[in-house]
């Protein structure tokens, strides 16, 4: 196991220099950064000339040059990493590093949430194959691989931010949308849950009566304006991921699975309005950080304290219903900060952006202004992103899924009398899970350079500015830059989905072949 | 949870299996394997609508907007070009160059069916918008073509190679192309594109291709690995087949599937950096017109003349929906393990049938 991680990072090095030679030379021979000054006589511009060819030392030879540059990298192993100056004399490091925070608070979000639905969207389509479900989300997921992200991103700017905030100044929902909408979510559940004509109709019926029901609601209460789920929806909430949570993983016959999962919702409750206090006194990332292992490990507790047998999956269902219970406190902590940030000099009620990062005339430093003027801010560039991506989750899993089911010891679970829900979750989802790890692990370091795209569309200047203006500026550090932390990822992720692999599905060894 | 409830049929889905697999064979029996792919692809009803639809929109817009052969120019059907400016029309709101399409009949209300002078309205300066689609298309569908007969040649060369031979060729071979495929492919693209662009559309497409062939040198490779294994490639062997008979003329033709799917969806996400390489400006550059460039002058006018945004958009999406349709109809025809689709009301009359069957002979 050793030898064969250690030849494959020595495999790995060599690629490395490979491709940046490569790329090095072909970046360099195809453009000059003195272009600029090609007609210019003047004294002035000779002497920036001259300034620039000694920074970025443009006498000596590309091939040559390069090896200067790798010097330069290499001293990544005795803590002297240097990357060389732009052509703006800045150091690359230090672009970078302001550049890769911003990457990745643009793309986590859709990143995680694409892979989220993509597999289980994948995983109901492979269940319900040939159903009309299947192909409606079949032909959608095709669509969405042949958008251009641009394209896509034009048509969200303009219905999503401009149309909702229009649409805000009204704050009424028409009888007819609201039927529409009833219709559409209607439909998506019939067709996700399936089975006899009279369970469709009573799940289409239900589905139509809740979406209607609460839109009416929300136009009665005036509740965009407010918005806010308050101790009772978050509590109804909580109890809605417990149920669904404990059925998927563990069955509702499961007693203990079910009461803790149940007294965590009820301790979210109960917990409410404390935390309500603590939110307005003291908030900060710390805060939440700490919450968040403190909601952990009290799940882990009261799962102990219910589960006699089988204590691992209990705790695994707890610790998942906890974080749902989180992320809805959190949630309603968000909204209930929207009326406020409505009314802020910068936002003027029209509070989902098209462009940027932050708000630029925010003056406030809340904290939960400051959170929820991001998350408007990724709302749109979220949004693009998980059209674009979810659609190869979806048809991943969703082939890997229908292979895992004919497999035999498929037949052989349903043989020997277990549940359909055991065979699905227990035996075919985890073993789907293996190949699909190993490509979420890629694709995640795929996107820290990928989306060069989305942040030019939406004004985000993360790791793709950066690389966009090193193409036109002929600027040859900052493209390698860029380009040396992409491809270390993108190795250093290929290598880790190889090891993941071997290590989630025993009938494969590393290191006797390679 | 419900999504559970609903497999009780697939119990006895060996014996359904079975005979199932009895039935396809029947289906395919005396049919060389061309038949039974092509037979196969008929049958795949979204891959046939979306050839249709591709074939008449590469009539469309090869015939509407004239084409180079060599030195000749082939002149298209469509009255206006590219380069030739009209007047701005003026419509009814003191707009300008608003297209002159009209679909809704007189006796809806509308204007009657008419095409009118400029369809699809004209930009900025009075060029006709039809005709720059047209030619948008047109470049976006070559560029689309160049890099997949480009990529699809040398991967399968490449892949070929790798995988007959095996061994130390085959070990340098895929180290270039993890060499390759470190780099994204939108970085090469922009950097060839941000320097090569101005040799014309047609030769970016030939550098991109040069690059794009990695995924698909891989798949060929692994099939082939698999394929030179097999009993036929030894007996061929034995009877003193040379090498390149071997790969022309019994490997080659059992992994053309891959090879045909493969170079299919390379095509799709082809057009799709041809776009995003035009939108980022390393593309094709203007005077040219490409569809990916269009959307990108126009993004902004989405508000005003939503046509000039929507019409190239849907273009695209046209175009790589349906080679994916294609793609998909291909894999199903030429995947070997791929069983006739059944569906579950099918299975349940088969299985009624041999439950009565049984307790008759009961």
């Amino acid at each position: 196991m050793l030898a064969f991680i250690g030849r494959r990072i020595g495999t790995l090095f060599v690629i490395l220099f490979g491709s940046s030679f490569i790329l090095y030379n072909l970046t360099a021979i195809s453009g000059d950064p003195r272009e600029q000054y090609k007609f210019a006589t003047d004294e002035k511009s000779q002497s920036a000339l001259r300034a620039l060819v000694r920074q970025l030392d443009l006498e000596t030879p590309p091939p040559l040059r390069y090896f200067k540059w790798l010097e330069g990298v290499s001293g990544v192993f005795y803590g002297k990493l240097n990357f060389g100056v732009t052509r703006d004399n800045e150091d690359v490091i230090s672009r970078l590093s302001a550049a890769i925070p911003t990457t990745l608070k643009l793309v986590t979000a859709a990143t995680l949430t694409a892979i989220f639905l993509g597999i289980a969207l994948g995983i109901v389509t492979a269940l319900r194959q040939y159903s009309r479900f299947d192909y409606v989300v079949t032909f959608f997921s095709f669509l969405m691989f042949s958008l251009p992200i641009f394209w896509v991103a034009v048509l969200l700017k303009q219905f999503l931010a401009i149309e909702f905030n229009d649409f805000l100044e009204v704050g009424y929902i028409d009888v007819g949308w609201r039927v529409v909408l009833g219709v559409l979510t209607a439909v998506f559940w019939a067709g996700v849950i399936g089975g006899s004509k009279t369970r469709v109709a009573k799940v289409a019926i239900s589905a139509f009566v809740l979406t209607f029901g609460i839109l009416t609601a929300i136009v009665a209460l005036k509740w965009f304006y407010d918005p806010g789920l308050g101790p009772i929806i978050v509590f109804l909430l909580s109890v809605g991921i417990a149920f669904a949570v404990t059925a998927i993983s563990m069955g509702l016959d499961n007693r203990p699975a079910l009461k803790s999962s149940l007294s965590i919702a009820l301790i979210t409750l109960i917990l409410y309005y404390p935390l309500q206090y603590v939110f307005d006194k003291y908030s900060s990332w710390l805060l939440i950080l700490a919450l968040a292992v403190l909601t952990i490990s009290t799940a882990t507790l009261i799962s102990i304290l219910f589960a006699k047998i089988d204590r691992g999956a209990v705790i695994r269902t707890s610790v998942i219903t906890s974080i749902g219970c989180g992320l809805v406190v959190i949630l309603d902590r968000l909204l209930n900060t929207w009326s406020e940030y409505l009314t802020l000099d910068g936002v003027n009620g029209r509070p989902i952006p098209t462009i940027g990062q932050v708000n630029p005339l925010l003056t406030t430093d809340d904290f939960w202004i400051v959170q929820l003027d991001t998350v408007v801010h990724l709302i749109l560039p979220t949004v693009a992103l998980t059209l674009i991506s979810f659609a190869g989750y979806i048809r991943f899993s969703r082939g890997t899924m229908l292979e895992v089911l004919n497999q035999d010891y498929i037949r052989t679970a349903r043989a020997k009398g277990l549940s359909e829900r055991v065979v699905v979750v227990r035996h075919a989802f985890r073993n789907t899970m293996i190949p699909i790890t190993t490509i979420i692990v890629v694709d995640i370091s795929g996107v820290i350079g990928g989306a060069i795209i989305t942040e030019r569309v939406f004004g985000w200047s993360g790791m793709g500015t950066l690389f966009n203006k090193a193409i036109s500026g002929y600027d040859l550090n900052l493209l390698m830059g860029v380009f040396a932390v992409t491809a270390t990822l993108a190795v250093l992720a290929n290598l880790v989905a190889d090891l993941l692999y071997a290590a989630l599905d025993p009938r494969i060894r590393v290191g006797n072949r390679l | 949870m419900s999504i559970f409830k609903k497999k009780t049929s697939t119990l006895v889905s060996a014996e359904i299996d079975a005979a199932e697999n009895a039935i396809a064979n029947r289906e395919v029996q005396g049919l060389t394997q061309r038949q039974i792919v092509i037979r196969r692809f008929l049958n795949h009803r979204a891959a046939v609508t979306s050839l249709i639809i591709l074939t008449t929109l590469v009539l469309f817009v090869f015939t509407g907007s004239g084409f180079h052969v060599g030195p000749w120019q082939v002149p298209g059907w469509w009255k206006h070009d590219i380069d030739t400016l009209s007047d701005l029309n003026v419509c009814s709101e003191g707009r300008l160059g608003c297209p002159t399409l009209s679909v809704v009949p007189k006796w809806l209300g509308g204007d009657g069916i008419a095409l009118g002078d400029h369809p699809l309205g004209q930009d900025d300066i009075g060029h006709d918008y039809l005709a720059m689609v047209l030619r948008g298309a047109q470049r976006s569908l070559m560029v689309t073509f160049i890099i997949g007969t480009v990529a699809g040649i040398i991967g399968t060369v490449v892949g070929a190679i790798a995988g007959f031979f095996a061994g130390r060729i085959d070990n340098v071979l895929m180290r270039f192309v993890d060499f390759l495929i470190t780099i994204p492919s939108i970085i090469i693209g922009s950097v060839i594109g941000y320097h090569f662009g101005n040799l014309g559309a047609l030769f970016l497409a030939f550098y991109l291709g040069l690059f794009a062939w990695t995924g698909l040198s891989r798949l060929v490779r692994g099939e082939f690995l698999s394929l030179r294994e097999r009993e036929f490639v030894d007996a061929a062997r034995v009877a003193g087949a040379s090498n390149n008979r071997i790969i022309f003329k019994h490997i080659l033709p059992n992994a053309v599937g891959v090879i045909v799917v493969s170079v299919t969806l390379l095509m799709s996400g082809a057009i799709l950096l041809e776009t995003a390489l035009s939108y980022l400006g390393f593309g094709v550059i203007p005077p040219d017109v490409s569809l990916g460039l269009l959307i990108s002058t126009y993004q902004d006018s989405f508000t005003t003349r939503p046509y000039l945004f929507w019409w190239p958009g849907i273009t695209i999406i046209t175009i790589a929906l349906s080679i994916n349709f294609i793609g998909d109809g291909l894999r199903d025809a030429f995947d070997p393990r791929q069983r006739r689709k059944v569906t579950l009301k099918e299975r349940r009359i088969r299985l009624f049938n041999r439950l009565m069957r049984k307790s008759e002979n009961v």
